[in-house]
């Protein structure tokens, strides 16, 4: 820890990520393009949760039968895998800002299998819901709990393409503490695509 | 231990943890109604935030990029809010 806070200081040129300490100006972590996009992507979420949720406004007793056939388990289980995921790829940030050059690709790929992991977990629920016939055409609640989770596995997996780029550059020595915005843009990213589930799972799986 | 805890990310990662727990947890028994929906929310609302703050590091960025972040938080928890409150009536 103090090594890490040693190295921070000796380059002025980054902020030190430690807690703590005082931030010298405002700044935002990779690139302005890619929070524009996180923002679109946010908005359309919101809409998608909307539209759920007043969905069920007028089929409460339907989306309260069918959300009990959800299994939560792999949900909460999926919650954990990219909480963790995201975790791993905070740690890749932090040590590509302290010049721990082997650790980021280390970090990336760990963060790489959570997501892997999601999508492993996710394939064997939509293989018990699919193998029971259930379609996007069962009900209007199937239609939602389809066509949300499954918005959200494609964003699963165009995160993943990003932590697979951002590892080759990291394996390469792209990224420390002289230049950590490529990879802060897709951890950026990364994190976006954990947030949007810590919001659908409950919504989707436990609220009722 | 204590070193872990003393990186914010190591400290939102537990309660991230800890919280998706909770959540598991009143599924599991069976929570409902009014009460259980506000909890949920608020527990979502409060992860999110830690996701926001700790892991996309926006605690030190542009107000602007903050309050465009948490107020997108906001506002979806309001919404689902106001549909169950419609839907309790």
């Amino acid at each position: 820890m103090h090594a890490m806070t040693t190295a921070a200081q000796s380059s002025p040129l980054n902020p030190p990520p430690e807690p703590g300490a005082a931030p010298a100006a405002p700044r935002l972590p990779g690139d302005l393009a890619i929070w524009f996009f996180i923002l679109a992507e946010l908005l359309a979420f919101a809409v998608f949760f909307s539209a759920y949720a007043f969905a069920r406004a007028s089929h409460v007793e339907e989306f309260n039968l069918y959300q009990q056939t959800l299994d939560r388990n792999l949900g909460a289980l999926n919650t954990l895998l990219l909480i963790t995921g995201s975790w791993f790829i905070v740690r890749a940030v932090q040590a590509a800002h302290r010049d721990d050059i082997k650790a980021i690709p280390r970090n990336i790929l760990l963060g790489w299998l959570c997501g892997g992991g999601f999508l492993v977990v996710k394939v064997i629920e939509y293989a018990a819901k699919f193998g029971a016939g259930i379609s996007m055409s069962t009900n209007t609640f199937y239609m939602f709990y389809i066509s949300l989770t499954f918005f959200h596995f494609m964003h699963v997996i165009l995160g993943m393409v990003i932590l697979t780029v951002l590892w080759f550059q990291a394996r390469n020595g792209a990224y420390g503490g002289h230049n950590a915005h490529g990879l802060e843009s897709g951890a950026a990213y990364w994190h976006m695509v954990d947030l949007l589930w810590i919001v659908l799972f409950p919504l989707v799986y436990v609220m009722r | 231990m204590a070193t872990f805890l003393k990186n914010s990310a190591h400290r939102a990662w537990l309660v991230l943890m800890i919280a998706t727990g909770i959540t598991w947890y009143l599924g599991e028994v069976g929570a409902a109604g009014t009460g259980a929906i506000v909890a949920m929310l608020v527990i979502a609302f409060v992860k999110g935030r830690l996701v926001i703050l700790d892991f996309m590091e926006l605690r030190e960025a542009p107000l602007m990029w903050r309050l465009l972040l948490e107020g997108w938080l906001i506002l979806v928890s309001s919404l689902i809010l106001l549909a169950y409150w419609i839907s309790l009536k």
